[in-house]
């Protein structure tokens, strides 16, 4: 059983997000860059797949431009056997149906059964695509998975789901498309030696244009802005009567 | 141009999720129908009375309890030619179905709407809610998620006539297995007026009881950060943040929480916000209205004891 995980290269999570106010975007240059963690969280449970016997391959897929290279020759190096990546012609702005269009065309010609991807990137937040994904290839589709559990004979998966009122499980019959939750797991790290083994991995490039799929944009940015946390002017308590004054005065009790 | 809201239930009750995107169809649209996917045929009664709707679109059989992904979002796309708009509440119920049936439709989605400002063109959260993009939409037909916190829930006084659609099931490739409901006598983290919120600091499983007694007292919710979820305080759908649940309370007490931006990405809005903690230098301190600068557990100790 073959193993597609989609990759995005992401700010970095812990890096704020600047807006540049003439190019009306998120200001990217020289920020620092690195794979979306809940993609990372996808690629360990693939790992672990392979490594229990259940999986022949896995398979990191990746769109953008040459520097999203990084971001699966990281996913070479956490342990993925091979990559592919769908390179763009320029910062084309991609979005969530344009990517599950390609995802579906590597899918198709790779014959993969399983899918296991990120339930969002930390960037845009749409919190879509493995969605959309299944809609367009018709796989069964288990979302915000906290467990996963291959049968014996690989042909259904048990999922638990992380949702509003608790957690659900589910059975898919494969094949099927599943996006992970943070607890799903606990990435690795790549090691050194695994970071230079990775640099040999077979990589195979595929232009998008080549896939003759309509990238014209559904959603076009007017305008961005930051909207960070605003500093408060914090007054300091010390007691509990003290407290209790305060939220009474304000009317919030 | 008419809109149709997928209504979500909690039991017979329509969610706050729901009544967040009637608010924000009725700035779309003169006509807003709902639709409902359910097992039991009786909960038309409850949507039917929302204000604001026209007609209650009920599509009822025994497998939609748990409904499949795969065979809602086919439903929902069946039913809707003629309808410009497709809108739900954020929340984990819509954000399973409702890009599959963009995909159905061909259209790109928008999730987490916060602002409508013309009929295509809408405000929603970037990196954790860091940044506000405006976006406007080309696709003919628009499919949206809109933030509960950022819209008024529309109340009941309607009488919508309701209309039984007999669909036949489409085939599924998955099935329910079960649910492990986290049953709770407190308010409802997402529309609580006020809640307190316990992280990592609080050390363990037991000693998180303190929050839910400070909860108690003050007729509030109990909110976790993910660390505290991710310990094994408490189960995952108290999870405040980024990818948990938003919420934007009159207070929000949050106790011994560092403050990593995806916490504050889901509590940022909250009116009042007070900080329990002994390190001044955490960055929730800096948004906080109230901070105590102590030992949580002195602090709650002498909460929980304090005669109101």
């Amino acid at each position: 059983m073959k193993i597609i995980i989609p990759v995005k290269r992401v700010l970095d999570p812990y890096t704020q997000a600047r807006v540049n106010n003439q190019t009306q975007q998120v200001d990217l240059t020289n920020a620092k860059m690195a794979m979306n963690p809940f993609c990372e969280i996808a690629v360990e449970e693939a790992l672990t797949l392979k490594e229990s016997g259940s999986a022949s391959e896995t398979i990191a897929v990746s769109i953008g431009t040459d520097k999203t290279v990084d971001t699966l020759r990281t996913a070479l190096a956490m342990g993925v056997d091979r990559a592919i990546f769908v390179k763009t012609d320029s910062e084309l702005d991609l979005q969530p149906l344009h990517v599950a269009k390609i995802l579906a065309n590597i899918i198709k010609r790779e014959e993969a059964q399983l899918v296991i991807m990120g339930k969002q990137a930390v960037d845009n937040d749409n919190n879509q695509t493995g969605q959309m994904l299944s809609g367009l290839i018709d796989y069964s589709l288990g979302t915000f998975i906290s467990k996963f559990d291959l049968s014996a004979d690989a042909s259904s998966v048990e999922v638990c789901r992380e949702i509003d009122s608790g957690i659900e499980t589910r059975k898919l019959n494969l094949p099927a498309i599943v996006t992970v939750d943070l607890r799903l797991n606990e990435p690795r790290y790549a090691s050194l030696p695994n970071i230079m083994k990775a640099r040999s991995k077979p990589l195979e490039t595929i232009e998008l244009s080549s896939l003759e799929i309509d990238t014209a944009p559904r959603i076009k940015v007017v305008s961005v802005e930051e909207s960070g946390t605003k500093d408060r002017a914090s007054k300091q308590i010390s007691s509990a009567e003290e407290l209790f004054n305060e939220l009474n005065q304000m009317g919030v009790l | 141009m008419s809109a149709l809201i997928l209504i979500e239930l909690n039991g017979s009750e329509v969610s706050a999720n729901s009544r967040a995107a009637i608010t924000a169809a009725s700035q779309l649209s003169d006509t807003i129908d709902a639709i409902v996917l359910t097992n039991d045929a009786s909960n038309s009664s409850s949507v039917s009375s929302l204000a604001g709707i026209n007609t209650v679109k009920m599509i009822v059989d025994d497998s939609l309890e748990n409904a499949n992904v795969e065979v809602a979002s086919k439903l929902i796309a069946d039913v809707m030619s003629g309808y410009s708009f497709l809108i739900s509440g954020s929340s984990t119920y819509s954000k399973n179905i409702l890009p599959r049936v963009g995909a159905l439709l061909d259209v790109q989605p928008i999730s987490d709407v916060c602002e409508i400002k013309s009929n295509n063109t809408f405000v929603r959260p970037l990196y954790a809610g860091n940044v506000m993009a405006t976006v406007e939409s080309s696709d003919e037909t628009i499919v949206m998620t809109v933030r509960a916190t950022a819209f008024e829930h529309s109340g009941d006084g309607g009488s919508a006539s309701v209309e039984t659609i007999s669909a036949s099931m489409p085939g599924s490739n998955s099935e329910f297995i079960s649910l492990q409901e986290s049953e709770s006598e407190r308010p409802e983290l997402t529309t609580a007026e006020r809640i307190v919120s316990g992280g990592r600091g609080l050390g363990s499983k037991e000693n998180f009881t303190l929050i839910e007694q400070l909860a108690d007292k003050l007729d509030a919710a109990v909110g976790a950060s993910r660390a505290a979820v991710d310990a094994g305080f408490i189960s995952n759908d108290y999870q405040v943040g980024q990818t948990g649940k938003v919420v934007a309370p009159k207070l929000y007490l949050a106790v011994g929480i560092s403050g990593a931006i995806q916490h504050l990405a889901g509590m940022k809005d909250s009116q009042v916000i007070v900080v329990i903690n002994n390190d001044p230098d955490a960055p929730m301190s800096r948004m906080a209205d109230l901070v105590w600068q102590v030992d949580l557990f002195d602090a709650l100790n002498e909460l929980n004891a304090y005669q109101v």
